[in-house]
């Protein structure tokens, strides 16, 4: 999957003249916490977020002092060394770079020009649709050994009882020489591929004793 | 002259068949029909046959190339693939002969049960048939293929002008319910269900609590896998209580899915009759605390048929009728006649037995982790109550 798949395309932005507490508001307004500032050709020149904002205004213990502060431009307070992605980039790599650089956003520019955004809600989203947690499904899992062609030797039990699988994921088990399989699968009644399984000789792991599973 | 309460029963409504292994048999109905009969609980002018809905009514709810495939498939007039992209022909929602015909009077039943509540001839009404829980608006899922509740409470809505509490205590989580109205403020929807951990449809989580000026108006609260009585009644007693106080609804409707019971074959909740004796006592209290009695049952799942389900449901009636002191022994005749169609021994009482399970490990543990998943559902309302009560 790669970026301008799952990014926001319309953005909020702000240009460098308007004043801290347009800025503000505009957080409050929308939800977000972060303004990519532009120029008048949309080319990105800065990043404001909500802990800039923060930075810049009264501590609670003096909410009515200095009040002018928030007059001044964004152009004051904004970071100019912003990280940014490209459309094309992967999301895995947009995740990893979240992580490296301790970032939660991520303005997205083609030509110099801002065209998207991609923010960590994003990004947890993207995660959600593709684990397929939010499309009615039961969720299996199937513990088996690591070795070359047993996805698809399981996977063929759920077309032969015409279940439909919505995702799989593969994860390692805590003894190396096994994989769990998840698959979320569009039934609401599970028995039949779960007797399938067992009888191909597959461990299921399905609640059987509570967080014990057999 | 006004009757107390109108059960909505005719043996058409076994016609929603999907075919003879599938767990979802409406035989259910029919059996805790006939147990009610030989009680002597269910008088003749308390039954009302249910009507069919309307393609208008069903579309209050439902997109029209849905209804129109439904009916096509029906007859069998449509193409696999097309089907498939409806939910239609799945191991779940297989095609059968008729099958909008048999779908829409599961709705007609629900919605005769609004009418005779509604129109004051009735304070409560039961529709067994109904509580189709996982119906989309263009799609059959689990089971469901038409959403009765849905379409009743939209009715309800809109023909009378009504807030409804939706409150389902099915053992799946009320997805095609809740995101029917998730942005609607004048339906709450309650459900509390095995966690989607494992469990279809895997949604339900705490965190889902509506979108846009329906926020804060869908509660969800999901318990662990062998939850057991003690636990489940618990959280549904104190949600139940505490939704209805901050949502005061005009009427309740209820989703009685008995499916969260040990012998269930789908679930894991391993809870008793304990605790379906305690569901309806909830939800009449409330809905005459709040609703001047109003209040609308219907079924739901419920997939050992012989065992549980008839018990369950005959003591929603009962308990609508104030008669649910009932104990001890079934009655003979009706073991007598089903006991030889039965796969399994039926239970010869009301209640279950004590010991029917062996113990459950951790169950310290798992009772503190629903509590704290109540305590997450309920904190926006808790701490609106906290803020008023500072404001004073």
């Amino acid at each position: 999957m790669i970026v301008e798949q799952i990014m926001k395309t319309n953005v909020t932005t702000l240009q460098p003249y308007n004043t801290i507490a347009e800025a503000a508001q505009l957080l409050k307004q929308q939800h977000i916490r972060h303004i990519p500032i532009v120029d008048d050709d949309n080319c990105l020149i800065g990043l404001v977020t909500d802990r800039d904002i923060r930075d810049a205004s009264p501590s609670i213990f003096h909410v009515a002092d200095r009040l002018e502060d928030l007059q001044k431009p964004v152009s004051t307070i904004m970071k100019t060394d912003v990280i940014t992605g490209h459309p094309l980039d992967f999301v895995e790599e947009v995740a990893a770079l979240f992580f490296e650089h301790r970032i939660s956003c991520l303005p997205i520019v083609k030509d110099g020009k801002l065209i998207g955004i991609i923010t960590e809600t994003d990004l947890l989203h993207t995660l959600v649709q593709l684990t397929g947690a939010h499309q009615p499904s039961s969720q299996i899992e199937v513990k088996v050994p690591n070795l070359s062609g047993i996805l698809s030797e399981v996977a063929a039990i759920f077309g032969k009882r015409n279940i439909n699988i919505s995702s799989v994921l593969v994860y390692p088990d805590q003894d190396e020489h096994y994989k769990i399989l998840v698959f979320r699968i569009q039934t609401m009644n599970p028995i039949g591929i779960i007797s399938d399984l067992k009888n191909a000789g597959y461990t299921v792991l399905w609640p059987s004793l509570p967080e014990v599973s057999s | 002259m006004k009757q107390d309460c109108v059960f909505v029963y005719s043996d058409d409504l076994q016609m929603y068949k999907f075919n003879d292994t599938h767990p979802f048999n409406q035989l259910r109905v029919t059996l805790t029909y006939d147990l009610l009969r030989e009680i002597n609980a269910l008088k003749d002018e308390q039954i009302v046959p249910p009507r069919v809905a309307t393609d208008e009514e069903l579309e209050l709810i439902h997109d029209r190339a849905y209804v129109e495939a439904v009916k096509a498939a029906g007859k069998k007039q449509l193409s696999e693939d097309v089907a498939l992209n409806y939910g239609l022909g799945t191991e779940d929602t297989p095609i059968f002969p008729n099958m909008h015909e048999a779908s829409a009077l599961l709705v007609g039943a629900t919605l005769t049960a609004v009418d005779y509540v509604l129109s004051g001839k009735a304070e409560h009404a039961l529709s067994l048939g109904g509580g189709l829980h996982h119906g989309f608006r263009g799609k059959a899922s689990g089971f469901c293929i038409y959403n009765d509740s849905a379409v009743a409470i939209k009715y309800m809505q809109k023909r009378y002008g009504l807030r409804v509490l939706y409150v389902d205590t099915d053992a799946h989580h009320g997805d095609g319910v809740q995101w029917a109205f998730y942005d609607d403020p004048n339906v709450c929807t309650f459900s509390i269900h095995e966690t989607g951990r494992y469990l279809f449809p895997g949604t339900g989580n705490v965190t889902e609590r509506g979108q846009g000026k329906g926020y804060g108006f869908s509660f969800n609260i999901p318990v662990d896998a062998f939850t057991e009585d003690e636990s489940w009644l618990d959280a549904y007693t104190q949600a139940f209580r505490e939704i209805a106080d901050f949502f005061k609804p005009d009427i309740i409707l209820t989703q009685n899915g008995a499916d969260a019971h040990y012998y269930d074959p789908l679930t894991h909740l391993s809870v008793t009759m304990k605790t379906y004796r305690e569901i309806p006592k909830i939800a009449h209290e409330i809905a005459h605390e709040y609703c001047s009695g109003r209040w609308v049952a219907v079924g739901g799942g419920g997939y050992d048929i012989w065992r549980v389900v008839p018990r369950a449901w005959a003591l929603i009636w009962l308990q609508m009728t104030e008669q649910s002191n009932i104990s001890g022994n079934l009655p003979k005749a009706w073991l007598d006649k089903w006991q030889p169609h039965s796969p399994v021994p039926l239970p010869l009482e009301w209640d279950d037995p004590k010991g029917l399970y062996p113990p459950i490990p951790r169950k310290a543990e798992i009772a503190e982790k629903n509590a704290k998943a109540v305590e997450k559902a309920l904190y926006p309302i808790r701490s609106q109550r906290q803020n008023t009560k500072k404001s004073l």
